[in-house]
């Protein structure tokens, strides 16, 4: 029975890539409807044991999948994504369909409108299967924050996901969408690809739309996609990315076709490694396994520059503070009156404001609610936001200043594998330090992807972030590529 | 930045949260928030005087800002997004008594 616990084969499979479903699609071999309901039976057998899916959206699946047969059968050009099923966190909206957030509050709300991804991605021809669990609010680096329940980690079934999107890693690496959504606002696409063992990616500050974004932190918010390899990620960059007239702090910066730039070889490139990604409490088989990827990224003519980012230590607290203190006005919005909980007993408005956020909110939520609110009150904004704000410039500039230097900086992406259900949940503060090299590069709204580089001894996976300057996707996913490589060759 | 939090404190910033706390959810947050504003106090190290605050990377120079044409453009429909509401007439969202008493 325990052995059974543990087994990964039915959960983990080598599943066909975007471009070789594409392909099928496009020379009529397989009908996306067909794929789509082979997802779907997939998912129903699966779900109940990894609890990743809070949602299924199966008639504008369906609708969606027969338009692209319909195309194909014509012989019509078919668009990027035509026939791919692809999942979607549930703190992005989809007409229709219901957005929890992870999140008491929400329930039984159903957005009227589309997120700017989610209709570029249907624009795409993707097939969108539902929505993914995670953290309450994107809050949390475990999904043990979803008031559905936590996901398991489909490489052990007794260790988190990592999250906040969770639900997200967890459906790529068990093959129950060929890619996915998920956001980061302060690790939340990369820690939990690196525990699921698969390909996540930040994109720069601006370069996709948050517009249908359930709102955490606004300054540090990015919406990102999960794939199983660094070239179907990069696809799917390509189409979510470029400006929206909705979003204000979306940028004209031209789109690149991000699946052809990674495709160039990276030799000549310049790779930092940074002395403070690599100090005390690094896990020693993680290390060893990056130290292996930074290894085939010298062999490939990449030259590696030790660099210095000394402010690295102050960027945790410095996350917390900016972070909560945005989230504290975000959040303000959830308040029984325009949508979702509101709590039925109560005579005034303003206790049935406080009752409703009460028994609608999470522990943690209200943790970084009150944290946030604490740092922006009177006789103590300049202390703990202002100052938050001074050394947040002082990081972004020391990566300014690294990226005169270097193409692109590698690091582990987390400094511990998965760790199990339940072993950091009852301390808020242990939590959050798991979070040490994937919080800075939120800070200086630097590009990052993820990518799988090794195992431990028990088969957790292992992964390497690799960060880019401001809109230099395409270099990150180009060094992804030769990590990426190396795993294959053993 | 190292002052400790009393119950009064967290009761307080609770009020302005619009939040109703239990006397136990309280006490662990009294607990919380301190041994994070312990580690938070870390900043205090690193002297910033003259560092302007940096709250958003837009205002880093490798971004552009381009404000969009100051057009009027319809919004959501209001039949599609009242229904959405705990209460409402479909014009209006309804709240119990703004004034007590």
């Amino acid at each position: 029975m325990a052995s059974e616990a543990h087994t990964i084969e039915s959960f983990v499979e080598k599943p066909k890539t975007l471009a070789e479903l594409r392909a099928e699609i496009v020379e009529g071999r397989t009908k996306a409807v067909d794929l789509a309901a082979g997802y779907y039976e997939r998912i129903e057998k699966i779900n109940p044991r990894l609890n990743v899916y809070l949602s299924l959206t199966r008639e504008r699946a369906q609708e969606q999948a027969a338009r692209v047969d319909a195309l194909a059968a014509k012989g019509d050009p078919l668009p990027t994504l035509a026939g791919i099923p692809v999942g979607i966190k549930d703190v992005l909206v989809m007409k229709g369909a219901p957005a929890t957030a992870g999140s008491k509050i929400l329930k039984g709300y159903q957005p009227p409108y589309d997120a700017t991804v989610v209709t570029k991605l249907a624009a795409a021809g993707a097939v969108l299967l539902g929505k993914l669990n995670c953290d309450e609010f994107a809050m949390g680096s475990s999904n043990e924050n979803s008031a559905y329940g936590p996901v398991c980690n489909p490489v052990d079934l007794e260790r988190v996901p990592g999250g906040s999107s969770g639900g997200s890693a967890a459906a790529v690496a068990a093959n129950m969408a060929v890619a996915t959504l998920g956001t980061d606002t302060g690790g939340s696409i990369r820690q939990p690809a690196s525990f699921c063992g698969v390909v996540g990616v930040l994109p720069t500050y601006g370069r996709v739309s948050r517009y249908g974004l359930i709102a955490f932190a606004s300054s540090l918010d990015r919406v990102g996609p999960f794939a199983g390899n660094v070239r179907d990620a990069a696809t799917l960059l390509g189409v979510i990315a470029g400006q929206d007239a909705h979003d204000a702090t979306s940028s004209p910066a031209p789109v690149e076709d991000y699946a052809a730039a990674s495709d160039k070889l990276a030799g000549g490139l310049k790779i930092g490694v940074p002395d403070e990604y690599f100090a005390e409490g690094l896990d020693p088989e993680v290390r060893s396994a990056i130290e292996k990827g930074i290894d085939a990224l010298r062999a490939t003519g990449c030259t590696i520059k030790r660099v210095s980012l000394p402010h690295t230590r102050y960027a945790i607290p410095t996350y917390y503070l900016v972070a909560t203190a945005e989230a504290s006005a975000n959040l303000a919005r959830f308040d029984g009156v325009r949508y979702g909980y509101r709590s039925p007993a109560s005579d005034t408005l303003s206790a049935m404001y406080s009752h409703s956020r009460d028994e609608g909110f999470g522990a943690e939520v209200k943790r970084r609610i009150l944290l946030g609110t604490y740092a922006l009150s009177a006789g103590y904004y300049d202390a703990y936001y202002g100052k938050a704000q001074q050394v947040r410039r002082l990081l972004a500039e020391e990566f300014l200043r690294a990226f005169a230097e270097v193409d692109a900086i590698v690091t582990p992406t987390s400094p511990i594998p998965a760790f199990r259900l339940g072993e950091k949940s009852g301390d808020p503060l242990a939590m959050y330090l798991a979070d040490i090299y994937t919080v800075t590069a939120s800070l200086a709204g630097l590009c990052g992807v993820t990518v799988p580089c090794g195992a431990t001894a028990a088969g957790l996976p292992v992964g390497m972030q690799i960060l880019g300057a401001h809109f230099r996707e395409a270099t990150a996913f180009r060094v992804a590529r030769v990590v990426e490589a190396a795993q294959l060759q053993g | 930045m190292t002052a400790k939090v009393t119950v009064n404190d967290v009761e307080r910033v609770a009020e302005l949260a619009h939040l109703e706390l239990t006397p136990d959810e309280s006490a662990h947050m009294l607990t919380d928030l301190n041994a994070i504003l312990d580690y938070v106090a870390e900043l205090n190290e690193l002297d910033t005087v003259g560092v302007a605050p940096l709250a958003q990377v837009s205002e880093l120079g490798s971004f552009v800002s381009v404000p969009r044409p100051d057009e009027v453009v319809p919004s959501l429909d209001r039949a599609a997004v009242m229904p959405q509401a705990p209460e409402s007439d479909r014009v209006f969202f309804k709240v119990p008594k703004v004034i007590e008493r």
